[in-house]
């Protein structure tokens, strides 16, 4: 015990000792431990709010310092003194600068925020200058960290506005999720109202949303909804759901060709179509965003979705559930239908907080109706039990305005109330006593004997309110119980010193009712009242009895008014109407803080009505900047089954992280791509129908991504089609010629027998049918007017016939003729090989030339990259081949084909049962679709219940058949047999897509 | 977006103050400290309090207001759910959220806030990333930094958030390669005093405890997903994949998170797996109360139920109770006038009773209310909503 003490005391001392040491003497030692002994004292210092800024010059001092911990303690303590200190600041902001230039990201990225975070006036120009370089560096992180910064630097000087909202346009274009939130709650906070700057960007970040983290999702949703109600036209609220329905029926049946008054706007349904998932977020804040979205935005018939998901987070926190049902309670108003079938999740629970149960309350009486008044009233009765008062005056409050807005129930609501009359609590009694007097207003001839006991109630009541209200009640309805009013009268007149003083109004008021209608009586009560009301101390009152006095006593005195006292006092007094404190709320945007707080925030942005006539929607239309849109890419979260589409890359298990990022930047390229040109063909309103059709078809589908880049590449290759109706047949007679020099090279001289060869090819495998799907490799505009496209020609390539045969489409879109065309800079896979088309020397302005390539794939899907040279420009491309170009058709008979699909089985064999796509359902279609997703030929076969197909890849000549046995009902079986299963697995699901769609 | 972060202790002291922009003024509290005057109950301050010129949003936990000063409009959900957050990492680093807690690590929660918010946006939220940048305190630490000067903060930098899977910190490696999976499940249900249910709904989560190597692709499916009615997930869960298959697929972060949660809805009947009879009478006149309570299993597929907790609020007449339990103990806070029960297991040949009499204040008349009691239980490996996990792949 004694040693015990000993060492406390020792520690004490020590601890006093170190204590005397100053802060400043640790802060200029060598050590580092000491220096961070120190800034710990210090930043607890100011975390309890003590000012610590005496020691400025001795910290900004160790701002060089090596150890991380004391380095970012003294970015606390700089950015929270810099203000006070700008003179000493200064000194440290050679350090940031420096740190700028790191070529670690981190570094850069963390030196700009604490460079963007001191607020000293004089460094604007350079946070301008690092911000300006910060949002062109390579790293999306720090491009994040700039657009973080754009907001610092506005609210510093917003002289600065111009420059920065040119930044801000610029990172707007950024591609990278990470940026994407940052870069918009710049735009919010800087510039709101220049929405134009979104225009090109909107359907980029509606792609791009799901991944955003979920900070920005909430600020990206809130800023598409204002965008969405200006940009974009919407029909009026009446005729939405006809026109929904409209659509649907159109989409069922194609052929009716009904003139259509309403088409969303396609962009409009990019918006709701990329936020509903997020309704599934963990985070409450974005659920609530997409909700209010919908609400604003979507079509009467879809807001239904948001009930659910709001519902359940009425689970989460109370302060949660208390913004929640605030909104809640505002669209209950609007819209009482969605929530109706949540009803018993609005049912209270004994441990929610007040606030919470009031609210639940406001709900509640929203949602009564006819039909569910019942229930809603006989959980009403529980909680008048409660034990917490402030909720049961709630309650009574509601049970009133139930009574209100359904007739029906107004007797039995009536009656419950006045047996509340005679509880023990005298503040349910008031509580009571004024609800029932707002009810009675409305029809009082019916219910005088509710008076009558009301009256009687004025011995006991105490509630001034209430008291009041019974006077007032008694004073307007005194025809109704004229035995009693005097009565009351008297009493009153009595104990009028000792209430309160709108008690004592109202005793006035009933004085002067009860003279006017019945003075025999109440003449001298009344001159007694006025007498006593007019030594009163309160002025309201003596002058109110002046007023009555000379109003309703004649004298000769009094002016023409005491004439009209009758009328004056005993007019008909319209019933007032119980309504929701929450009605007319949703003019603030849902979600908002002006909306809680019922009051316009600091810097709400109003949300605007609908535009009366259509904005142009080609604002949104992007030129496309990049050629890989032949490559099939999709973001993390959305993969799901198509994930699995991109073979290789999953299979290889370890790869996958890499993988992924690479898709992710690809593909809001591609997509913002893809959404741009579906809407200029809407634009021409060529392909009208087709589009809707597509529309309403990509709506029904989950995977509309995956989905509508199919569809539109297919739609494409029908347009090319149609376009290229007359080159058609020369093609195929091409193509059929070539298969029978690749298979009988031997016997036949291909140019004599070309002729009969086709014919006879002709009848046995149905050439395919569909033009060659072409690629784009380098766009006009990335291209400076040259545009290149390739297709697989499925031609052999004469060179080489282990190589795949690429034909390429130059055209010369610019005004100056282009020399040298050529490959350079090959890189590829190992074992892979290119070779090059010759040298094109002259492509004139305005004209096209074609030239064939051969790759050698090797067998993989993997992408050949080159780089494609003019006589001034190289750019970069590359070619990645489907699984289906990768083979050449093989010519079998059934019993070879039998013989090698026995040789194939186990490993090799990979069956998948379908169901074939409507459209696809006879032996032609399923020909067609097949040798359109894998260069196959077609085997004779003697049933007609199976389709049989046969190829080999085209480096290492490994069979592949492929056989498509059909069933009942669109049941279809799939088997395909090939000795590389990573090909085999590809061209399952390829084929699969192509028949299924 | 946030100006400023003020910590208030349940007795008005305010012992933290952060400010992401210029320095507020502490005495923007006194309108919170108003507030909390005319609030009766503790969780009855409003969330939102508008004063002259700034917003103060505030959320309690652990007897803690967090009170955030905004100035202009945000979402009011966007602060609270950032304000949870914020709580949910202390709790986190620290195991527990308390007063204490929070003083004694006072550094390391200015940097995490540091980290957690820039000029009042959030920045890195995701507990991974931030247990990269610093690393949470642990006992061994402490003792390893008072003697070597060492530091929390990580000294290399964070990678996490670079990557497009920002939840998953890189290069993770573990000898043992585990991954576990809790379904915890709580019913919440009204029974009126008749025993007949009136509402009942389940409420589900499943929370994920993985420690795997490497960049891991987990799928989970379900026997039965049709039963999980509204569902929020992660943020590494693929939403296209759940929709289109049913199935879970996600690449998980390191460490404890939950997974998803979801929701059956009363529409599919809930069997609650414990019963309570009742009998609870004030006698008009006399300042004597009956109190007698019974427990009994219902439908636990021969699962014991544990851990009984049954909680009552009785009316504010009471002045003591004077109670028989037949196992377990029991408190009664004659200041909250809150009952309750500690029963631990219940063995369904002895059903656990609780009689006795309670005794009210003289001359106060009979309470009308009756008091809603509460009952918290546990069973293991059972979950009420029927659902199962068929499975799961890596």
């Amino acid at each position: 015990m004694f040693v015990a003490s000993v060492i406390i005391v020792f520690c004490l001392f020590l601890s006093a000792e170190k204590e005397a040491k100053t802060n400043y003497q640790m802060l200029d030692s060598n050590k580092d431990s000491l220096k961070l002994e120190a800034m710990k004292r210090i930043v607890a210092m100011i975390a309890r709010g003590k000012n610590a800024s005496d020691l400025f010059p001795a910290v900004v001092k160790n701002v060089a310092c090596k150890n991380i911990e004391v380095k970012k303690l003294v970015y606390v303590y700089l950015v929270r003194y810099a203000e006070e200190q700008q003179d000493l600041a200064l000194l440290s902001i050679s350090t940031f600068q420096r740190g700028l230039k790191d070529p670690n990201q981190l570094i850069r990225a963390s030196a700009l925020r604490v460079l963007s975070s001191i607020r000293v006036t004089i460094i604007v120009p350079i946070m301008m200058l690092a911000i300006k370089e910060a949002a062109s560096d390579m790293s999306p992180y720090v491009r994040k960290t700039a657009a973080h910064a754009i907001p610092k630097l506005y609210s510093l000087d917003p002289e600065q506005k111009d420059q920065l909202i040119e930044v801000i346009e610029k990172l707007l274009a950024d591609k990278t999720t990470l940026v994407a939130g940052s870069v918009v709650m710049a735009f919010e906070e800087v510039c709101p109202e220049r929405i134009d700057l979104i225009h090109k960007n909107y359907r980029k970040l509606c792609n791009l949303l799901i991944d955003v983290e979920e900070w920005g999702q909430v600020v990206i949703i809130n800023m598409l909804t204002r965008y969405a109600r200006t940009q974009t036209f919407y029909g009026s609220d009446e005729d939405e759901d006809e026109d929904e329905e409209e659509k649907e029926k159109k989409a069922e049946t194609p052929a009716m060709a009904k003139r259509k008054p309403y088409v969303m706007d396609p962009d409009h349904r990019l918006l709701l179509r990329n936020t509903k998932p997020l309704l599934q977020s963990r985070n409450a804040a974005v659920v609530m965003a997409v909700a209010q979205l919908y609400f604003h935005l979507a079509p009467k018939a879809e807001v239904g979705v948001i009930a659910k998901a709001l519902v359940r987070l009425l689970r989460s926190h109370s302060e949660v559930q208390y913004v929640v049902l605030q909104n809640v309670a505002t669209m209950t108003i609007k819209r009482r239908g969605m929530f109706e079938p949540y009803l018993k999740s609005f049912y209270i629970r004994s441990t929610d907080p007040t606030q919470i149960k009031v609210l639940k309350l406001e709900v509640l009486t929203n949602l009564a109706n006819e039909t569910n008044i019942s229930t809603i009233l006989r959980e009403f009765q529980t909680y008048i039990k409660s034990m917490d008062k402030d909720f049961v005056a709630a309650t009574i409050q509601a049970i009133g305005r139930c009574a209100t807005n359904i007739g029906e129930v107004r007797d039995t609501c009536l009656n419950g109330l006045v047996q509340l009359l005679s509880n023990r609590d005298e503040l349910v009694v008031a509580e009571s006593v004024v609800v029932i007097k707002k009810l009675l207003q409305m029809q009082p001839e019916k219910h005088s004997d509710i008076i009558k006991h009301m009256a009687k109630l004025t011995d006991n009541i105490q509630v001034p309110m209430a008291r009041a209200s019974i006077l007032w009640l008694i004073g307007e309805y005194c025809e109704h119980v004229p035995k009693i009013a005097p009565d009351v009268l008297r009493k009153m007149a009595k104990s009028f010193t000792n209430e309160e003083d709108i008690v004592k109004l109202q005793i006035i008021n009933l004085a002067a009712k009860l003279y006017l209608t019945n003075s025999k009586q109440t003449k001298l009560l009344t001159q007694y009242v006025l007498n006593l009301a007019k030594y009163d101390q309160n002025y309201d009152i003596r002058d109110r009895a002046r007023f009555i006095r000379q109003l309703i006593v004649p004298t000769e005195k009094s002016g023409a008014l005491s004439k009209y006292a009758k009328k004056l006092f005993l007019a008909l007094k319209p019933a007032p109407v119980l309504e929701s404190p929450f009605k007319d709320r949703d003019h603030f945007q849902l979600g908002s803080l002006s909306h809680l707080l019922n009051a316009k925030a600091g810097g709400y942005q109003e949300l605007p009505d609908w535009p009366e006539a259509a904005p142009d929607p080609s604002v949104r239309n992007v030129e496309v900047k990049d050629s890989v849109r032949a490559v099939g890419t999709v973001t993390y979260r959305d993969t799901g089954a198509l994930w699995d589409l991109q073979g290789p890359k999953k299979l290889e298990g370890s790869e996958s992280c890499s993988s992924i990022s690479t898709l992710n930047l690809i593909r809001p390229l591609n997509l913002s791509f893809l959404y741009s040109e579906q809407s200029s063909e809407e634009e021409e309103r060529k392909h009208q129908r087709k589009t809707k059709q597509r529309k309403s078809d990509s709506e029904s589908e989950s995977d509309e991504d995956e989905e509508s880049e199919s569809e539109s590449s297919q739609s494409e290759s029908e347009e090319s089609e149609s376009e290229a109706e007359v080159k058609k047949k020369k093609k195929q007679i091409r193509k059929c010629s070539f298969h029978a020099n690749v298979y009988q090279p031997s016997l036949y001289n291909w140019a004599l027998v070309s002729m009969t060869l086709h014919l006879v090819l002709c009848l046995q495998t149905i050439a395919p049918s569909s033009a060659l799907k072409n690629y784009e490799l380098l766009h006009r505009i990335t291209g400076e007017g040259l545009s290149v496209e390739y297709c697989f020609s499925r031609q052999p390539f004469s060179p080489d016939a282990n190589m795949v045969a690429v034909q390429m489409q130059f055209t010369n879109n610019a005004t100056a003729d282009t020399k040298n065309l050529h490959i350079e800079d090959v890189k590829l896979q190992s074992g892979m090989r290119v070779k090059e088309f010759s040298e094109i020397e002259l492509l004139p302005a305005g004209e096209t030339a074609t030239a064939v390539m051969g790759i050698d794939f090797c067998d993989s899907t993997q992408a050949a990259n080159f780089q494609l040279c003019t006589h001034t420009r190289k750019f970069f491309v590359s070619i990645q081949p489907p699984v289906g170009e990768l083979m050449r058709p093989v010519f079998l008979t059934e019993n070879e084909f039998k013989k090698e699909q026995g040789q194939l089985m186990g490993m090799n064999e990979i069956t998948e049962k379908l169901t074939l796509d409507m459209k696809c359902r006879n032996e032609h279609t399923i020909v067609q679709r097949v040798t359109t997703a894998a260069n196959l030929s077609r085997v004779p076969c003697g049933s007609d219940k199976e389709c049989r197909f046969a190829g080999r890849t085209v480096s290492s000549s490994s069979l592949v058949l492929v056989t498509v046995a059909t069933k009942e009902e669109g049941a279809a079986q799939l088997t395909v047999n090939c000795e590389k299963m990573v090909i085999g697995t590809m061209l399952v699901k390829d084929i699969l897509l192509a028949l299924t769609q | 977006m946030i100006h400023s972060l003020f910590l208030v202790n349940a007795s008005g002291d305010i012992f933290l103050e952060k400010h992401w922009k210029s320095v507020v003024s502490r005495s923007v509290c006194d309108y919170f400290f108003e507030a909390q005057e005319r609030a009766t109950e503790p969780e009855n301050v409003p969330p939102v309090i508008p004063t002259p010129h700034h917003y103060l949003i505030s959320v309690l936990r652990h007897r803690i207001y967090f009170v955030a000063v905004i100035q202009s409009e945000v979402p009011p959900l966007f602060v609270i759910e950032f304000l949870h957050r914020v709580v949910d990492t202390f709790q986190d680093y620290f195991g527990v959220c308390t007063e204490a807690a929070i003083k004694d690590n006072v550094v390391v929660v200015y940097e995490l806030l540091e980290e957690m918010l820039d000029n009042g946006f959030p920045l890195a939220t995701e507990s991974n990333i931030l247990k990269e940048l610093i690393k949470p305190p642990t006992i061994l630490r402490t003792m390893v930094n008072t003697i070597t000067g060492s530091t929390n903060v990580g000294e290399q930098l964070p990678t996490g958030q670079l990557s497009v899977v920002p939840w998953r910190r890189t290069g993770v490696k573990y000898t043992n390669n585990e991954a576990y999976f809790d379904v915890v499940e709580e019913i919440d249900a009204i029974i009126d005093k008749s025993g007949s249910t009136i509402t009942a709904e389940i409420q589900g989560v499943i929370d994920a405890c993985v420690k795997l190597t490497g960049m891991p692709d987990l799928t989970l499916s379900f026997m039965n997903p049709r039963l999980l009615d509204d569902v929020s997930f992660h943020p590494c869960v693929r939403f296209k994949r759940w929709e289109a298959e049913r199935i879970l697929s996600f690449i998980p972060p390191d460490g404890n998170f939950r997974l998803l949660s979801y929701h059956v809805s009363s529409q599919n009947l809930v069997a609650i797996p414990v019963y309570v009879k009742h009998n609870i009478t004030f006698r008009e006149g006399s300042s004597q109360g009956r109190f007698d309570l019974t427990l009994g299993p219902k439908q636990t597929m021969g699962k014991a139920v544990e851990s009984v907790l049954v909680s009552s609020q009785l009316p504010r007449g009471v002045l003591n109770a004077n109670l028989n339990p037949s196992q377990g103990t029991y408190t009664f806070d004659p200041v909250t006038k809150m009952l309750s029960w500690d029963v631990g297991k219940i063995n369904p040949q002895k059903l656990p009773s609780l009689k006795g009499t309670m005794s009210l204040q003289a001359g106060a008349s009979k309470p009308d209310e009756n008091p809603s009691i509460n009952i918290q239980f546990k069973i293991q490996q059972m979950a009420i909503s029927g659902c199962t996990q068929a499975g799961q792949t890596l």
